[in-house]
């Protein structure tokens, strides 16, 4: 009986665990998505777009999207800096510098927020330069996007260094002894080979930098209309028992989310595609 | 003593000086202040705040639970990923790429949600509860938020290793007249194990750090259900902005120290380690 499938398990086995798996998937990932969209409907369309359209619910969208914009563009340009130093070039202290990169991985978001306070804020170690000059960054726009930078900080180069470091230095040596130049280089050769990782990486820090709550809860203030982003906006209104209208917003991220996983897997695919 | 081998290809120095310049600016001197706050405020005072009995039984609700979320998520991350690389079933590529979910939304989001799924009048809480289950503002909640966090560590980090093991091998213990337990408890659950470890440990650490999907359904109540990330948002709340550093620089220890176990678990498995 058992000779008849080598390498796989007996029938039940096999359907024990996919039922696992679906059971699993489908209490934690599926019910919670299910829950935002029938709560956030709940009381009619009307409540649903009132508070999707309402003023601050608007200023939060346009705060999200600046911080994000300004947060990804950056770390984009580093992570494509840092993966050309560390997969082009040989160095000491490579793997050093490559732990350094992941290191916001690992801690926690509201310890990111922190180090901010404790540098700008009150008694912050910048704080008389900054009030004499009457620049604010904590409690405003400059906080939020250090805070949003510093948690999405991995993400871009994270996708490319082992990827560059995969495709090896031969073509770039062989332009560069043809006398190209750095751009060229750059632009001609490694670009092509790196265009659907790097996308990938932007997605992902995009999704990351969009939904970021603790470390930009901590710098932010919760100014209603200035400094709240779409997660605090979600987290004000929850608190405030106005739940339609809590999922209703939250249901605007939960579409930039599934956008971003339809998009992810587009890009594997393309990635795949390309590569073989 | 240094690497004399000179590289043709040009912007060593204006990367690796971009690089150095971004790093230090955002990230290790901003941290560098938690150092520099502790060492001022004196080992008294950062003794106090960081063996303050709350804060103590802050940690604990923390490493427990994202300890049970973790060990949770190894067991069903392994049998999820088992299921994706040797299984087919439909819809397999959605429930694929559903499992990313807990990366792309956003940790508010997810708290809400699971909030009022668990909570007494939710649709999973209402069973929960008749089976005396209180699965919302309690530490079942708080495990409960931090297995949706950290799912997919565990998933995405084995399915890649499982997909590379050699058919061959399984094949030969068939033949040999190995019985499929054998095979998976001695050819399979050994190349397996680096992963699984290097997968509990990132969502470990996930877990310790993680805030907005916890705040919600955690009820916070003091002694019981305040999570040690809380603990320093409530210390600014107050500006105590000495306590709050004391509290994070206890934490950043602990993140240094998860680190370095997943970095040696990866340099101990490096040679399985492709795109």
């Amino acid at each position: 009986m058992t000779k008849k499938s080598i390498g796989t398990e007996p029938k039940l086995v096999r359907w024990l665990l996919i039922g696992i798996t679906v059971i699993f998937l489908l209490l934690m990932l599926c019910l919670p998505l299910m829950m935002i969209f029938s709560q956030a409907f709940k009381k009619g369309l009307n409540v649903y777009f009132a508070a999707v359209s309402d003023k601050n619910t608007l200023s939060a969208v346009q705060l999200t999207l600046i911080a994000t914009l300004i947060a990804v563009l950056l770390n984009t340009i580093f992570g494509l800096f840092a993966a050309w130093a560390i997969s082009k070039f040989t160095f000491k202290r490579k793997n050093l510098l490559i732990t350094l990169i992941d290191l916001p991985f690992s801690i926690s978001p509201v310890i990111a927020g922190l180090v901010f306070v404790l540098a700008f804020g009150r008694n912050g170690v910048f704080y008389e330069f900054l009030y004499a000059h009457d620049i604010k960054i904590i409690f405003a726009l400059p906080g939020i996007i250090l805070a949003t930078i510093f948690v999405t900080f991995p993400f871009v180069a994270r996708e490319l260094i082992p990827l560059m470091q995969a495709q090896g230095t031969a073509e770039e040596e062989a332009a560069a002894s043809m006398g190209a130049n750095g751009w060229t280089i750059f632009s001609k050769i490694t670009m092509p080979n790196i265009k659907w990782g790097l996308l990938y990486g932007i997605i992902l820090c995009s999704a990351r930098a969009m939904g970021e709550f603790g470390a930009v809860s901590v710098v932010s203030g919760h100014i209603r209309g200035k400094t709240n982003t779409l997660p605090l906006q979600v987290e004000i209104l929850y608190n405030e028992y106005q739940f339609s209208a809590a999922f209703a917003v939250a249901s605007l991220l939960v579409f930039i989310a599934i956008l971003t996983l339809i998009l992810r897997n587009i890009i594997e695919w393309q990635g795949k595609k390309h590569k073989g | 003593m240094s690497n004399k081998k000179r590289s043709v290809i040009p912007g060593f120095g204006l990367s690796m000086g971009f690089t150095l310049s971004y790093l230090s600016i955002l990230i290790l001197i901003p941290l560098s202040t938690i150092f520099m706050r502790t060492v001022n405020m004196g080992w008294d005072s950062f003794f106090k705040t960081v063996l303050n009995p709350r804060v103590l039984a802050s940690y604990q609700v923390s490493f427990g639970c994202a300890f049970t979320a973790a060990l949770t998520n190894t067991i069903f991350g392994l049998i999820i990923a088992w299921v994706l690389v040797r299984y087919d079933f439909p819809f397999k590529r959605i429930v694929d790429g559903l499992i990313d979910l807990p990366f792309a939304l956003p940790t508010a989001v997810a708290g809400i949600a699971l909030t009022t799924l668990y909570a007494q009048n939710g649709w999973v809480g209402k069973f929960l509860y008749a089976f005396g289950i209180q699965s919302a503002y309690s530490t079942t909640g708080i495990t409960i938020a931090l297995i949706f966090i950290g799912i997919p560590f565990v998933v995405r980090t084995v399915q890649p290793i499982l997909e590379e093991l050699e058919p061959q091998v399984e094949e030969a213990a068939t033949m040999l007249g190995a019985n499929r337990n054998t095979i998976f408890l001695k050819t399979i659950l050994p190349e397996l194990i680096p992963p699984l470890l290097t997968g509990f440990a990132l969502a470990f650490a996930r877990g310790i750090g993680e805030y907005g999907s916890v705040v919600f359904i955690s009820g916070n109540m003091p002694m019981k259900t305040e999570i040690a990330p809380l603990m320093i948002m409530s210390k600014l709340e107050q500006y105590d902005y000495a306590g709050a550093t004391a509290i994070a620089m206890v934490m950043l220890f602990i993140s240094f120290l998860m680190l370095l176990v997943i970095n040696i678990i990866q340099w101990h498995t490096n040679k399985f380690l492709k795109v």
